[in-house]
């Protein structure tokens, strides 16, 4: 039992009505469950083990409010997108949790996929909804993800159907902030790739304004047999954000489940994955990068089951710490005791630019089968000063060197982006943070008088 | 164009230069031969101003001015380029980008225009064709999975690129074959002119048959024993270091 709790739920009667699916008796059921467990629960504190290096003192110190439809009217005049040239790429936009169709441009949806919002997929097919949703994503032992099933208000939901193929990524987009005093939203996004489907989604998170707001996504996925899902995300919320995000995911019988997970933002963040690989010749690749300043804080948290004989998994992640940031991460494997074959790989490497930077690594490996190969390894390190020298005694000025070095150590992880228009523009977006010194509290100043000769 | 005057160097706090003098001048080709553990190598770096290699006392001076305050990137915009014995691989920034970023810094710093990618490509597409070096090699991060060879010819590039007065080669040989060190020091000589000088570390005299040099110096114990012309590194060659050692005690 824990009183902060309250501060979450005691809206609820308010705004209820209002909410996706309000009256459907499934989802009244499934709401009111996620309450009561909220209740039961208590946000996470740092006595659970998962919890001892993030502490959600955000959570504890503001008292957000549930955003409301009004919050979907702030003035935003730029969306993010990896995708700036292309205005033919399908996306779905909220604001401050609420769609926004005038944003949204889902014309071009290609045949087979259907993306819809909460409220969308409850008219659409309610029986095939209901028969989805709240299946991977369990909320015994999660509280955020009880939260947000009690709370939910926004989000997408996906349907690809059997073998549909497309090349083209399909963007959802969440922009938060400039709201009138702190809010919270709840976006639950569910992705259900049938048999033999293969797509890419990017799932963008912004944040406009300096004040708080506090993010709490849960995002459930099947992988169906034979089918692939490309799955990047961009967290890149506002210095003052909150941003608490979990993905659950099923993977069957030769399907691939490929993520990309690059965070660049909030005052406090943690994206959370937990996959089971369930069928024979499943593969997942879980990888991500981060770039942190200030007094940033960001965690992975990734758990990767292997459940049968057969299945692989990949896991590359890459950070760079400045100023007084943080990050952590805790990265496991298990093997469960059928699942001969396991191959499992996991990395973890950081950069500290500053003294005061910290990371906390925790890679593991939970091995109950006797026929695996699993490997992990974390390093942190500082810049290279053999290379930072290199560069510069061919000219190139001390920040921007600082600055190639950051990209080059962050490409190892941005290399496992298969998708290669995705890769060249998460390529960009690292250029364009460490370029701007975002990450490395330096600035680039005009280049000085300096010595002339001749 | 360079005078060292006196120059002690200690890295770590130990002394390694202990009174250097030296004048090279335009159009001239030095070279500095030595035992290991000489500082022919603590030289190089002090000349392109590494972290670390601490001048205690005396001077250098590039073109009258006085290159121990410069960091190590304007040096390189006054035009001192040194090329490494080792040279670092930069995984995920491709040879290109780098070249570039390197050429249009130290053109900034010598108050040029800086250059678009077409005119870029144009410039180091000759300068790759002269020196016989394949485009792939363009392509691929900086130095990652280069082989020895590879590696010299991409400091060769690099230095026909940035144009500098002084070219500084520390041991530019080691690690090569015969076929490939001549590509090298073919690269070399094809850079030099009246208007720019070097100084070749090296250990051996096998690349001085190559580059051939206008004066020959021996580096040991911290401080240059003798002095003379390309004669004296065939001398080196017989009689060995150890002598020049002994002169010093």
């Amino acid at each position: 039992m824990n009183s902060n709790t309250d501060t979450f739920l005691s809206d609820y009667e308010a705004v209820y009505p209002g909410l996706p699916g309000s009256g459907v008796k499934w989802l009244d059921s499934i709401r009111r469950c996620g309450m009561e467990e909220f209740r039961a629960q208590g946000l996470p504190t740092g006595r659970t083990e998962d919890w001892k290096y993030t502490r959600l003192r955000s959570l504890e110190d503001t008292i957000f409010r549930p955003a409301t439809l009004e919050d979907g009217e702030v003035d935003v005049n730029q969306l993010p997108t990896l995708f700036s040239g292309d205005s033919m790429v399908p996306r779905i936009v909220f604001v401050n949790g609420c769609l926004k169709t005038e944003f949204s441009c889902m014309d071009n949806l290609p045949d087979g996929v259907t993306v819809d919002s909460l409220r969308g997929a409850m008219d659409r097919d309610p029986e095939w909804f209901a028969s989805h949703l709240g299946q991977v994503g369990c909320i015994d032992g999660n509280p955020l993800v009880a939260l947000n099933t009690a709370m939910m208000n926004s989000g997408a939901v996906v349907r690809v159907h059997k073998d549909t193929a497309v090349e083209k990524p399909i963007e959802m987009i969440f922009v938060a902030g400039l709201t009138n005093g702190p809010v919270a939203y709840y976006p639950r996004n569910l992705i259900v790739m049938d048999e033999g489907a293969d797509a890419t989604f990017i799932q963008h998170h912004t944040g406009l304004g300096g004040g708080p707001y506090f993010v709490n996504s849960v995002t459930e996925i099947e992988v169906s047999g034979n089918a692939r899902l490309r799955h990047y995300s961009v967290q890149n919320e506002n210095v003052e954000a909150t941003h608490l995000a979990s993905i659950h995911v099923r993977v069957g019988c030769d399907a691939t489940y490929e993520a990309f997970c690059m965070s660049t933002g909030g005052r406090l963040s943690r994206n959370e994955s937990f996959v089971r690989l369930e069928g024979s010749g499943g593969h997942c690749g879980l990888n991500g990068a981060y770039m942190m300043r200030g007094k940033e804080h960001c965690d992975n948290t990734t758990l990767i089951e292997h459940m049968v004989p057969y299945t692989s998994c990949r896991e590359v992640f890459k950070g760079v710490l400045d100023d007084e940031s943080r990050s952590v991460f805790q990265g496991k494997i298990t093997v469960h005791k059928d699942a001969q074959k396991t191959d499992g790989r996991m990395l973890s490497k950081t950069l500290l630019l500053s003294d005061r930077a910290e990371i906390d690594t925790k890679p593991e490996l939970e091995i109950y089968a006797d026929d695996v190969k699993c490997a992990h390894g974390a390093t942190t390190g500082q810049l290279n000063t053999e290379a930072l020298f290199y560069l510069r005694s061919r000219g190139i000025p001390d920040a921007l060197a600082r600055s190639l070095l950051v990209e080059s150590f962050i490409a190892e992880a941005i290399e496992e982006i298969s998708h290669l228009d995705v890769r060249a523009a998460m390529t960009g977006l690292v250029a364009s943070q460490s370029s701007n010194r975002r990450c490395l509290g330096i600035e680039i100043s005009e280049k000085s008088e300096g010595y002339k000769f001749e | 164009m360079l005078h060292i005057k006196g120059l002690h160097v200690s890295v770590d706090d130990t002394e390694i230069l202990k009174g250097i003098d030296l004048i090279i001048k335009s159009g001239e080709t030095h070279a500095i031969m030595g035992p290991n553990g000489s500082g022919k190598s603590t030289l190089g770096y002090a000349l392109a101003g590494r972290d670390g290699y601490e001048v205690t006392r005396g001077e250098i001076l590039f073109k009258d001015h006085d290159l121990i305050e410069m960091s190590p990137e304007d040096r390189a915009g006054a035009g001192i380029f040194l090329a490494f014995q080792y040279p670092v691989e930069i995984p995920g920034v491709p040879n290109t980008t780098f070249l570039k970023e390197a050429l249009n810094s130290v053109r900034r710093y010598r108050g040029e225009e800086e250059l678009d990618a077409m005119e870029f490509v144009k410039i180091v597409r000759e300068k790759t064709k002269e020196l016989g070096i394949p485009d792939d090699m363009l392509k691929r991060p900086v130095n990652v999975g280069f082989s020895g060879g590879e590696k010299k010819r991409n400091e060769v590039l690099q230095m026909a690129v940035l144009n500098p007065a002084l070219a500084i080669l520390d041991e530019t040989d080691s690690g090569l074959d015969i076929d490939a060190l001549k590509v090298v020091a073919n690269g070399v000589n094809t850079l030099r002119s009246p208007e720019r000088a070097t100084l070749v570390i090296t250990h051996y005299q096998r690349l001085l048959e190559h580059i051939v040099p206008d004066f020959v110096h021996v580096l040991a114990k911290g401080k240059i024993q003798c002095s003379g012309g390309k004669e004296l590194a065939l001398e080196l060659e017989e009689k060995g270091y150890a002598e020049f050692a002994q002169a010093a005690e």
